[in-house]
């Protein structure tokens, strides 16, 4: 199994935002994790990337094995976990090349592969980019400095094709895109979806999963899973909205 | 300070009689008044307001060796931008024209000069050098000038560069300060423009245990354009000082104001920003912004901005910021797989880069990128 989360208890300012979730991820499988407002999806996202604000109460987060909850933001990533961003941060002065050079070659140094220079790294991070259409003017650019939101987003998928990481968190990445960024953005996801791979998507709306067929779909209120079902179950969420399973995690 | 000036007085009028050259007795008679307002009104001080913060009387411990300044040809018009420097703006400006070692570079005009004139003024270890630049630039011309110190050894630099913008000219101005850490840097620019005319200042600081800029920029005519940039990036005990002064003296002209500082260690630094918006100087658009970055918790950064406006039909805007690395920031970094000393670096010099990153020149650009790094001890 490639991710385990057991009975997590987990929030921030002393606050209980998840109370006992569980959830299991296989590799080449596909995760929908949907839920209203303040139902705990972002907080789980964050959780699983390592952001130091929030505390994790009790329970346990098994990665391949290993305590997941052990590990620094930075070890995890170079380890293959990777979150793309609700609103990917801007960073002024250093450019979009530079940055992903870095994490690609810290990783590299991570699982023992071969480092690339400036000029080897930008043929790979051409090929890379056409997977988000994304014009290599951007590598110039300052890493999302004045990107708009569509632009970010599709940024934040061209890391994950550049990291290829074993487990892809993607937080609300449709939030904000219109419909022919959403398109590109998926068709993105669905190429780099493999049986090594799992993808956990974490979304308020079911129109990412018209373009993103998940394997399973989770339903989180409350701060836990309270039902679960193939993609089907996005469809009636759709149709009948939050409120009967919101009643049914009381 | 009556010590010190009691025990400098001798050496100094002593180092003085010696730069009279006889040769010239307008330029003579200019030095001696310059070194009459020096005995006036002695070193700095931080009892002057303007000095506040900045001590330097550590540097006037041990003697200096003064040059004797070079003969140089002084023509009529820039002998009357000479008598204009404002050398009653402290003891050590009025002791640069009284060592004034003169340069006077003309671009002609309508002239677009291709290739960066470079400027460098090092000083020897133990030599206290005044080197006095002024650069016309005539109407119509467009020039790039870098200013370079790099003192390998303790010395001490304090150094004037006056520059006339003509008309419809254009100036770029990059001034690298990239001296020995043991070094000491006073540096004044003083900037008048013309009618439509642009002047774009970058001024990056580095080394020296002590520096300090004061840059002036004077519009005369409508029309001007300034842009007066700025970077220091300072770490162990450095300190510096810039001081900056911006006069609206006529209608409808533009300056921008951009200084960022970097300061790890027991730095510390001073950025003191003065615009004036003199009363029929409507139109003006006035902006300023100061923005620094503290390492270390035992950095420490004192910022004023100081606007005297009195026009009401201007755009004026001003602020001032003390921080540390954006949490957020750094988490998607470390999301990234950087490790947290690669991730902290490689902010910073992003931090950095956005003055750095306006440098037209791609030889400077290079070597300050280069520069940055080295002191940040990281490859990127």
């Amino acid at each position: 199994m490639l991710l385990e989360v057991r009975n997590l208890h987990a929030g921030i300012d002393g606050k209980e935002i998840l109370k006992g979730l569980n959830l299991q991820v296989n590799k080449g499988e596909v995760h929908a994790i949907m839920g209203p407002n303040g139902s705990g999806k972002s907080t789980l996202s964050k959780v699983l990337a390592g952001h130091p604000a929030y505390e994790v109460m009790s329970g346990e987060v098994l990665y391949e094995g290993k305590d997941l909850l052990e590990m620094e933001p930075d070890e995890r990533a170079r380890d293959g976990v990777f979150m793309a961003f609700q609103y990917p941060v801007e960073v002024p002065g250093v450019s979009n090349s530079q940055f992903l050079r870095l994490a690609y070659n810290e990783k590299m140094k991570h699982v023992g592969g071969e480092e690339l220079d400036p000029l080897e790294f930008n043929d790979y991070l051409k090929e890379k980019a056409k997977i988000v259409e994304m014009d290599p003017q951007f590598f110039k650019r300052s890493v999302n400095e004045g990107f708009s939101g569509g632009e970010k987003k599709r940024n934040e998928i061209l890391q994950m094709a550049v990291l290829e990481p074993k487990l892809a968190i993607l937080d609300e990445t449709d939030s904000g895109l219109d419909i022919d960024a959403l398109r590109i953005v998926a068709e993105g996801v669905n190429k780099l979806r493999n049986e090594n791979n799992a993808i956990i998507l974490v979304t308020h709306y079911q129109r990412l999963l018209n373009y993103i067929k998940p394997d399973i779909v989770h339903v989180l209120a409350n701060g836990k899973i309270v039902k679960e079902g193939g993609k089907d179950l996005a469809l009636e969420l759709e149709e009948k909205g939050y409120d009967w399973v919101k009643a049914a995690s009381i | 300070m009556m010590n010190t000036k009691a025990v400098l007085d001798p050496y100094f009028a002593e180092s003085f009689r010696a730069t009279l050259s006889g040769a010239n007795s307008e330029l003579d008679a200019l030095r001696e008044s310059a070194f009459r307002t020096f005995e006036s009104l002695g070193l700095p001080s931080p009892r002057n307001e303007e000095w506040k913060y900045t001590d330097i009387s550590s540097i006037f411990r041990s003697e200096w060796r003064m040059l004797k300044p070079a003969a140089t040809e002084i023509g009529v018009d820039a002998m009357s931008i000479l008598k204009r420097f404002k050398a009653d703006r402290n003891g050590l400006a009025a002791l640069n024209l009284a060592f004034a070692d003169i340069k006077v570079m003309t671009i002609p005009a309508d002239t677009r000069l291709a290739e960066p004139i470079e400027i460098d003024l090092s000083a020897a270890e133990d030599e206290m050098s005044a080197p006095h630049v002024i650069v016309i630039a005539e109407p119509g011309s467009s020039s790039t000038i870098v200013e370079t110190y790099r003192s390998s050894g303790r010395g001490l630099t304090n150094s004037a560069m006056q520059i006339v913008v003509g008309d419809n000219a254009s100036v770029t101005h990059y001034r690298v300060q990239n001296d020995d850490t043991a070094a000491f840097s006073y540096g004044i620019t003083e900037a008048t423009l013309g009618r439509d005319s642009r002047y774009d200042a970058t001024s990056i600081e580095l080394g020296c245990s002590i520096s300090r800029h004061d840059i002036d920029v004077r519009f005369t005519a409508e029309g001007g354009e300034a842009w007066v940039d700025g970077l220091y990036m300072l770490s162990g005990s450095q300190h510096h000082d810039t001081h900056s002064c911006i006069d609206h003296a006529v209608p409808n002209c533009i300056s921008h104001q951009r200084y960022k500082g970097v300061l790890d260690g027991r730095s510390r630094g001073v950025f003191n920003g003065k615009v004036f918006v003199r009363e029929n100087a409507h139109g003006t658009d006035a902006q300023q912004q100061n923005k620094n970055l503290l390492l270390s918790n035992e950095a420490r950064v004192d910022t004023k901005p100081q606007l005297e406006i009195f026009n009401d039909d201007v755009k004026c805007s001003h602020g001032a910021t003390v921080g540390q690395l954006e949490d957020e920031e750094l988490f998607y970094l470390l999301t990234r797989g950087l490790p947290e000393p690669l991730a902290r670096n490689l902010l910073t010099y992003g931090f950095a880069e956005e003055i750095i990153n306006k440098i037209g020149v791609g030889s400077i650009k290079g070597e300050l990128d280069a520069m940055v790094l080295n002191r940040l001890g990281t490859a990127i």
